[in-house]
């Protein structure tokens, strides 16, 4: 493919080149952007978005394989592995390594989720070729020197001891250990208390040596470099990793211990609520209905049913939303408030009437139509920077959701009908709540009963990933 | 809500990047002012067709009469409540409807609203700012449960958080004499008693064209922004004049103060020191930047003196590092922060703070940690440009304190021109214990009565 011959960058007319895997975004104030799919001469696939506009590079990308590697007796492994990259990397050591990336201002970071690692990188563009060479020095070569390790496991500890009698962190916590038992997903990422002290260095390596690898790679880069230069660089960074991930495969699960309600007791003014039940799955023929539906319940305007309800009109609470999380191994409908003590059952009552309503009656027509309208618009309102554009080409690799996503986005949500709304309405709500509650509540207790109703087993159509098979080549 | 002294948000660079092969980057920033007063700055992006528009009133919290904490914020939440033309919600229910972006925030200094919306949104967006500059119509049953909201935003952001506690006290032990002791939420116990009528007020004695400042940055060209500017905020009359903005002024401080705040839940301890330090408007020429120099040779990253001193070579801390922002109207404050290892007493590392900070007032800066910190610096000013809300927050913030575009972009040719002279003098002059509070936080063991 010699792609470099079709780019077309910086420019604001649309340019519909479908040949040669160039792809002209359309969608309301969308960037004008052609993603364009590059395939390093080693062989290794990245989305491309060239922009000549500022002299710098975004480079977003992402392995699959995350905390969910972990094994059940020893969280953490991940997320310490990978907080370790840059403390030292080929021959140079923690010290000599920031060194190097402050003085080019390469701004390189790794975070840790549950189903991936997912890595940042941004350079000036005359610094790209240091940049890309620390970034393989990091994957390939992380020395995990004993001081450096000992240093992390001190920082990792403290901040897990900071979180042990936060509210926020103990209501997060608990939901995912309630509603995950004896799953990875029901660990803390960063580990334990108990656990970190114990994560050897060859677990550490051990994490590293499985799961970074160029099967489970997908890589996005936006800014001031052509296809021809990518490609280069991104052999550079990753042409020395094994050719193929060596993960540990994790179970499917639904989320259990819905109908119930956990109280966590802590001093606190506020007490802080998490609530959650089964989500759909990103590939499910229905994750749009659901995704609309979920802004209508509890999404990001200053308009949601929970929020007019909650914030609005009675003052209970500061903040309140609820979100659609897709893992890979499982779909979530996660809600989050903090309010006072003697408001927490009025709260929550709230929520669960809200939630019960919207999967009995539906939304109405008026809510659908401006709930389209919110998320065709927000989508390309949220592409900001170099890096958000990347990680959000990431995201959609991750998907597997096709290069051609951004311009079907828009159709694929005007075609959700009020009928679809209202069924996958009741297919997302009525599946009852996890409650956990950290703080001091009055007139809220725990529940051990799972009255709510059990949700079933989770019908999974593996729908045809939307796209896949209009990809380009 | 936004902290009273946010981070160090990086400074866009001018036409000349000293030093840089990217000279002559970034956007040529053009402002006007209408007839009314209202100051209009446009900041061209034509990556993609979307615009943020800001609107920036010069009042904080440190404009609010003793006694009615918190009125500065609490106003900020009451501004979207409507008015006689756009009813209650009609204005979020529009940015929601487009899929816009949407917030407000308050400091010590200043207000802010924005919008990121899609281009040809921006004069709708315009008409609505324009309509409740001064149209905002409020009644008891709006004004009470938003009332209860900012007491649960000041439950979150305070009360369930000791380490936001600690650094309430701090600040009101820095400050003997200036409102920037008081919190920009405000005191609880006042917050309590704020109502209609002291909103409605503080509305009429600060919100005024003649007291704003818009912002625009985006896919727009001035003579664009200068019409639609005129066609709605230009008709929006001055509603009072502005007195200039006197506060009480820090006396000559003395003695260093210590605050210690003990609470149960408190599991990992740390400390934290605040020193007054001048502000880029309250600095002699050079000074501000020196400073911005000499923090981040303390206290940025793992190359930092602060870290490689505490966490890496001696090993009592786990983390350790500091921070400065001078985009304030009145002295503001430089802060140390570290958090010890278990073994590690408090007092310990305060010692080894001190020692650091005595070595750089002693022997100052090597012209490589010179370099260093000034490209990086620099360099963040270019990365600067990746981020339209970025770049119109900083030149909001700095027109809202007193500085003028022309000193915005050239910051980074005065970064370029810190000494290592200035650098120790800097420290020499404002790291002076006699102006700091230390701020220890530790687990109380003793449960406390009656709190809720």
């Amino acid at each position: 493919m010699s792609a470099a011959a079709c780019l077309r960058a910086g420019s604001h007319a649309l340019i519909a080149v479908l040949t040669c895997g160039v792809i002209a975004v359309a969608a309301p104030a969308a960037r004008a952007m052609s993603i364009e799919r590059v395939v390093s001469p080693g062989g290794i696939e990245a989305w491309l978005v060239s922009d000549r506009t500022l002299p710098l590079i975004a480079m977003e990308f992402a392995f699959v394989g995350g905390a969910d590697q972990d094994p059940l007796d020893k969280p953490g492994i991940a997320n310490m592995a990978t907080s370790l990259l840059d403390e030292g990397a080929g021959p140079f050591d923690a010290n000599a390594f920031h060194d190097r990336l402050e003085r080019k201002a390469i701004e390189l970071s790794f975070r840790t989720g549950r189903d991936y690692l997912r890595g940042s990188l941004r350079t000036l563009s005359e610094n790209r070729d240091d940049a890309f060479d620390a970034l393989r020095l990091a994957l390939t070569e992380p020395r995990f020197d004993p001081a450096a390790v000992e240093r992390e496991r001190a920082a990792i500890m403290s901040r897990l001891r900071r979180e042990t009698l936060n509210p926020n962190d103990m209501a997060n916590r608990t939901w995912w250990a309630t509603a995950f038992p004896d799953h990875p997903y029901g660990l803390p990422v960063n580990g334990t208390l108990e656990s970190v002290p114990n994560i050897s260095i060859d677990d550490l390596k051990s994490y590293t040596r499985r799961a970074f690898a160029r099967d489970n790679l997908k890589i996005a880069v936006v800014g001031d470099i052509d296809a021809e230069t990518a490609g280069k660089l991104i052999d550079r960074a990753f042409g020395a990793l094994p050719a193929k991930a060596d993960l540990t495969p994790v179970a499917p699960i639904v989320p259990q211990g819905l109908g119930r309600r956990v109280v966590v007791p802590l001093d606190v003014p506020q007490a802080v609520v998490e609530f959650g039940g089964p989500g759909i799955a990103r590939s499910d023929p229905d994750f749009m209905a659901a995704y609309l539906v979920n802004h209508i319940l509890g999404g990001g305007a200053f308009s949601s049913r929970l929020y007019l309800e909650v914030r609005e009109k009675r003052g209970l609470a500061y903040g309140i939303s609820a979100s659609l999380i897709w893992l890979n191994r499982a779909a979530l409908l996660l809600g989050h408030t903090a309010t006072r003590a003697d408001a927490t059952g009025q709260t929550i009552e709230i929520v669960e009437h809200e939630i019960r309503r919207l999967a009995e009656e539906g939304p109405t027509e008026d809510e659908l139509a401006k709930a389209k309208t919110y998320l065709k618009g927000s989508f390309a309102l949220g592409l900001d920077t170099s890096n958000r554009i990347a990680s959000q080409l990431v995201q959609i690799q991750t998907d597997d959701l096709g290069i051609d996503y951004i311009e079907r986005r828009a159709g694929l949500i005007d075609a959700v009908t009020l009928a679809d709304a209202k069924r996958v309405a009741k297919r997302l709500l009525e599946g009852g709540m996890l409650v956990t509650i950290v703080g001091r509540p009055e007139g809220v207790t725990s529940s051990e009963s799972a009255a709510g109703g059990s949700p079933g087993p989770l019908a999974k159509p593996r729908g045809t990933p939307a796209g896949r098979e209009t990809e380009q080549r | 809500m936004s902290p009273k002294l946010t981070l160090a948000i990086a400074a866009f660079t001018g036409a000349v990047l000293a030093g840089s092969a990217q000279a002559g980057i970034g956007p040529q920033i053009t402002n006007f002012t209408l007839a009314n007063g209202l100051e209009v700055v446009v900041i061209p992006d034509h990556r993609a067709p979307v615009v943020t528009h800001m609107v920036w009133y010069k009042v904080g919290s440190a404009d609010e009469t003793p006694g009615k904490s918190g009125l500065a914020h609490f106003l900020e939440h009451l501004m979207f409540k409507g008015t006689a033309k756009n009813p209650a919600g009609r204005f979020s229910q529009v940015v929601a409807t487009i899929g816009g972006q949407e917030n407000a925030f308050t400091s010590a200094d200043y207000t802010g609203y924005f919008q990121r919306v899609p281009r040809d949104e921006l004069k709708r967006m315009m008409e609505f700012e324009a309509d409740r500059m001064t149209g905002l119509v409020l009644t008891d049953d709006v004004v009470r449960p938003e009332l209860n909201v900012v007491l649960e935003e000041q439950n979150m952001r305070v009360g369930n958080n000791p380490a936001a506690r600690l650094g309430e006290q701090m600040d009101a032990a820095l400050y003997l004499n200036h409102p920037y002791g008081r919190p920009v939420i405000g005191w609880r116990h006042e917050v309590e008693q704020l109502d209609r009528e002291d909103a409605l007020n503080f509305y009429r004695r600060f919100y005024t064209p003649n007291n704003a400042i818009v912002i625009i940055a985006g896919d727009v060209t001035p003579e664009e922004v200068r019409a639609l500017a005129q066609d709605t905020y230009g008709k929006i009359p001055r509603v009072t004049d502005i007195k200039p903005r006197l506060r009480p002024q820090e006396p000559v401080q003395e003695a260093p103060r210590t605050v210690t705040l003990g609470d149960p839940r408190v599991t990992q301890p740390s400390l934290s020191r605040y020193y007054l330090a001048p502000s880029s408007t309250t600095a002699r020429p050079g000074e501000s930047e020196a400073l911005d120099v000499l923090v981040h040779i303390l206290g940025r990253g793992a190359n930092s003196r602060l870290y490689q001193t505490l966490v890496v070579d001696k090993g009592v801390a786990v983390n350790a590092g500091a921070s400065y922002d001078g985009t304030a109207l009145d002295n503001t404050r430089l802060s140390i922060y570290a958090t010890p290892k278990p073994e590690t007493s408090l007092p310990q590392l305060e010692q080894a703070i001190d020692g650091v900070l005595a070595e750089v007032v002693a022997n100052g800066v090597s012209a490589d940690e010179l370099e260093r910190s000034k490209n990086r610096l620099i360099a963040d000013s270019i990365y600067a440009n990746d981020n339209q809300r970025t770049l119109a927050q900083w030149y909001g913030a700095s027109l809202a304190t007193g500085a003028t575009v022309e000193q915005i972009r050239t910051w980074p040719d005065r970064i370029r021109l810190v000494s290592a002279e200035a650098v120790r003098d800097a420290a020499r002059h404002w790291l002076d214990k006699r102006r700091s509070v230390t701020g220890y936080l530790v687990k109380e063991t003793h449960p406390e009565e009656n709190r809720s």
